[in-house]
């Protein structure tokens, strides 16, 4: 070869070629199984992965150069948030619960999300997803952490946020989130890819992250807004990875296509059930609404997901099988887990309350056809035994869905009146399940579903033996964390430090 | 109404996170490093069997045959979290991209003697390969090894060992245009030199304990080739030889190596110092493959240095590393 | 046709590269929310590197974008001079 030749200025796409895909090799000493092991088992079938498009062609250089700008700007925000007492600037201390929710159960997802991608980053057997799987890797952790040192200053002076670790693995409520994560990781390299870099990203973290922290601004937090979109801003590769990924298994063989419509179909209807969560922050939560979780949904839902769905369409694939159910629940999801959670609130580690006067308008307003009908009976009715000195509170323990790990409480597609309520027997025992998307999941892997940790039973099982009393306390459950809100000591420690700071 | 929210001086309910005030107490604010890395992963209760392994858990400690009581001791006294570790690469990228725009503007490569060219060629180009096996090799770290804080700083070394590679690949650029990089994979593939090295990565691809790879890996491999390649070959022979442009593009190597021994050491001597059994496992691992990577790496040292000089070169690289292991704690 | 678009954080730096975007797509609609500016189009958009210097007075690299970028929709396709962002139904 000619050394000194003078080099031909590369474009940014085969540059980025001689920088990644080029670093491999076909090996030969061992075979491909053994360094690769996990990469046949799900029967997906690739025969040329060369052929995987890279979306956003960042070097390692530019990676460093770009996130560290942006890792400046979100502490020097946070810091500047910590020193000037920041926190009392949201609207009122009822927000706080939805970023207490927000670290108990989303970050968690976020760490897990880290070593998954990890796990897929190391699995695949070629360099192009490698790199990209890597590369979300780093930025997960990287979310985790910067919303750990977020919420690090709301702990110093509000109660909920201290155990977050702790509550990951022992709150019912948290299980939820986990599990999906579980279910993601405990999966092979593609299913996790569908799971979490498709259908969580691609379809569902717009909704997590745009309004909500777009919300989250609306009521003063700018700590929270600014973790939230500089993570998105790394969501946006993330979802352009999970986009090519889903396009990439598509192209290589025609045997993949049932495959991917079986792992969508599973993780869409997963990942709404996880996000009726965020719909009650929406909802509920902000105490200065953006949008409603319904408008939310028409954009970033319906709007984003059938363009996509259309564009997908091309592959023969259809748009997942519950998406009806899903859209037939939206005006409804909000109010059905705000109200379970206010009724279970002595084991909630945030606190929830009754909708005030204006709250109820703008919930009747935005979900006309729902909100006064079916749920402002309840919420009146709760509001009444308050009034006379009562609490709405059910102390009966709440039937987890074996897949989804919410309480039972949805009602059916068709029939607001009508709790959903699915049973399936396997081997001798019976499985209980919210709905059709929960119950369908389950009979497609049953052997997995069957193992999943139930905080309730577990509750009665050794050592708790059913003492409710231990159980809170193995839980980190303490009282001054849990409750309505009028009566906790958030509210009123707000509500003293507004006063010392604000002048008329 | 006013809100002045800087004036007021408002009495903290909590210095700390619960798991942290466990750990280390509260009388101290804890540090970003602290609340970034401790428990973070799951600990318990955890859902499903993973369907790829069904015999393992989803977080293993037994997938390694070290043994822990807590993997949370194995700190890095870099104390890199992402924002740290990210400020820190930027920085060094900025000085390396300056360093590029020298070398380019001084026509550094143009004025420099054909045989420094050649090595630079022969030895530097193909290790942009063995650099992606050690990515690949840190990812698996992370993947699979058990708690944050010994787990995360292996997902910045597997993207250092990328970056590398891309440093690697720009350098041969530089020299040679594409036709470089073509004729250092026909190399790494084919030639003689590179074999065993190419072997012995592929071997290593396929271990899945953990702390296995990281050993060999971080602690034995490149606590071999970064002393004799960048140290040694490069800042000393080549630049001798009118090379210093060379060693100007790899400086990266050369601090990173040195910053990034001192959190593989002190891993391994917090391992060793846990039980004898944990030290009778690494003094296994680190001997029979010091001496394996010493054999494999001479024919790659070969390519810049005569036979003799060669053979001088690894083994003082061989004794350094062991002199790190014994400092470590092994080998008394 | 189905909408594409892409969201910045709404501060100094993006208001140029907006104003840049809707020059380039005269018929996209930009839309202000709290903190963030939503820039849509019916089936394509593009950002135009040359169109985002001028208005910036200064060099620009695509990948610049990722500071400020909060989420997208589309099919990517980016290169040193544009991003693309497209539906093909």
């Amino acid at each position: 070869m000619d050394i000194k030749k003078t080099p031909k200025k590369l474009n940014v796409k085969e540059k980025y070629r001689l920088m990644t895909r080029d670093l491999a090799w076909e090996p030969s000493y061992r075979d491909e199984k053994e360094i690769y092991p996990y990469v046949d088992y799900e029967g997906i079938k690739v025969h040329d992965w060369s052929k995987w498009e890279d979306p956003f062609r960042l070097t390692m250089d530019a990676y460093w150069k770009y996130q560290a700008e942006k890792e400046r700007k979100y502490y020097a925000i946070i810091d500047a948030h910590a020193q000037n007492n920041g926190h009392l600037n949201v609207t009122d201390a009822r927000y706080l619960t939805a970023i207490k929710l927000f670290l108990q159960s989303i970050s968690p997802g976020e760490y897990a999300s880290h070593r998954g991608f990890a796990r897929v980053g190391r699995e695949f057997a070629g360099v192009g997803p490698q790199v990209a799987c890597q590369m979300q890797s780093i930025d997960e952790i990287r979310h985790a952490q910067t919303q750990v040192h977020a919420m690090s200053n709301y702990n110093k002076f509000y109660n909920g946020f201290k155990d977050f670790a702790n509550q990951r693995d022992r709150i019912w409520y948290t299980s939820v989130a986990r599990s999906f994560f579980d279910d993601a990781m405990s999966a092979g390299p593609f299913e996790f890819l569908i799971a979490i870099g498709f259908s969580f990203e691609y379809v569902l973290t717009n909704l997590l992250f745009v309004p909500f922290m777009s919300g989250a601004a609306y009521n003063g937090d700018m700590a929270t807004c600014t973790f939230g979109f500089s993570a998105q801003s790394d969501e946006a590769r993330h979802m352009t990875l999970g986009l090519e990924c889903i396009k990439f298994m598509l192209e290589q063989d025609p045997d993949n296509i049932p495959i991917v419509q079986k792992w969508i179909d599973k993780w869409f209807w997963r990942g709404c059930r996880l996000l009726t969560l965020v719909a009650a922050m929406m909802d509920y939560m902000l105490p200065k609404r953006v949008m409603s979780w319904r408008e939310a949904w028409n954009i970033y839902g319906v709007e984003n997901g059938n363009a996509l769905f259309r564009d997908l369409a091309r592959y023969g694939i259809k748009p997942p099988m519950h998406w009806d159910d899903v859209e037939k629940s939206i005006d409804h999801t909000s109010h059905q887990i705000m109200l379970g959670l206010y009724q279970w609130k002595f084991g909630t580690a945030f606190h929830s309350w009754t909708p005030t006067a204006s709250d109820i308008e703008w919930l009747k307003e935005k979900y006309p056809t729902t909100f006064e009908k079916y749920y402002l009976p309840r919420w009146e009715y709760a509001i009444a035994q308050k009034e006379n000195g009562g609490e709405y509170n059910n102390f009966g323990l709440p039937k987890l869905c074996q897949t989804c790990q919410l309480p039972c409480l949805f009602t059916e597609p068709d029939d607001p009146t009508q709790l959903a309520h699915r049973e399936t027997e396997y081997e001798g025992e019976k499985y209980h399940f919210c709905s059709d998307g929960c119950q369908h999941v389950f009979e497609q892997e049953p052997e997995k579903y069957v193992q999943a940790w139930l905080p309730m039973p577990s509750m009665m099982q050794e050592p708790l033996k059913g003492d409710l009393a231990a159980w809170m306390e193995w839980a980190s459950l303490e009282p001054t964390a849990s409750g309505e809100y009028a009566n906790s000591e958030d509210k009123a420690n707000f509500e003293k430090w507004r006063k010392q700071v604000s002048t008329d | 109404m006013q809100i002045d929210v800087q004036t007021v001086n408002i009495e903290q309910k909590n210095q700390t996170f619960s798991h942290l005030k466990k750990r280390f107490g509260d009388k101290k604010i804890p540090s970003r490093y602290q609340e970034a890395s401790y428990d973070l992963q799951a600990e318990e209760n955890l859902h499903y069997r993973p369907t790829w392994a069904p015999e393992q858990e989803l977080y293993d400690p037994n997938l390694s045959k070290i043994r822990m009581n807590d993997w949370y001791d194995l700190k890095d006294p870099r104390q890199f979290y992402y924002s740290t570790y990210t400020l820190n690469r930027a920085k060094q990228q900025e000085t390396m991209e300056s360093n590029f725009k020298t070398v380019e503007s001084l026509n550094l490569i143009e004025g420099m003697p054909d045989p420094v060219l050649a090595v630079a060629q022969d030895l530097l180009i193909p290790l942009r390969h063995a650099n992606y096996a050690a990515n690949m090799n840190n990812t698996l770290v992370c993947g699979y090894g058990y708690g944050t804080v010994f787990t995360q700083p292996c997902v910045y070394h597997a993207m250092d060992n990328l970056g590398i590679a891309q440093y690697l690949s720009r350098l041969g650029l530089m020299i040679g245009d594409v036709e470089s990089l073509e004729a250092a994979k026909q190399d790494w593939m084919d030639s003689d030199a590179w074999q065993p090295l190419r072997r012995s990565l592929e071997d290593l691809m396929c271990v899945r304990d953990p702390v296995e790879v990281f050993i060999k890996q971080n602690f034995v491999l490149d606590g071999l080739l970064y002393p004799l390649v960048y140290q040694r070959i490069v800042d000393q022979n080549l630049v001798e030889q009118g090379g210093s442009g060379i060693s100007i593009l790899t400086q990266f190597m050369t601090n990173w190596y040195l910053e990034s021994k001192r959190w593989v050491d002190s891993v391994i001597k917090t391992m060793a110092s846990e039980s004898a059994e944990n030290k009778a496992v690494l003094e296994e691992w680190i001997d029979s493959a010091a001496n394996h990577f010493t054999s494999v790496l001479l024919p790659v040292a070969g390519l810049a240095v005569a036979g003799n000089q060669a053979d001088e070169l690894v083994s003082e690289a061989h004794d350094e590393l062991l002199q790190r292991a014994k400092k470590a704690g092994l080998f008394k | 046709m189905s909408k594409v678009f892409i969201i910045l954080q709404a501060n100094e730096e993006t208001r140029s590269i907006v104003e840049a975007i809707e020059q380039d797509n005269p018929d996209a609609e930009v839309v202000h929310e709290p903190a963030m500016v939503k820039v849509q189009a019916e089936g394509h958009l593009v950002v135009r590197r040359e169109t985002i210097e001028e208005e910036i007075g200064r060099e620009f690299d695509m990948q610049e974008l990722n500071i400020n970028l909060i989420t997208l929709s589309g099919n990517v396709d980016e290169d040193e001079d544009a991003l693309t962002l497209t539906w093909n139904s």
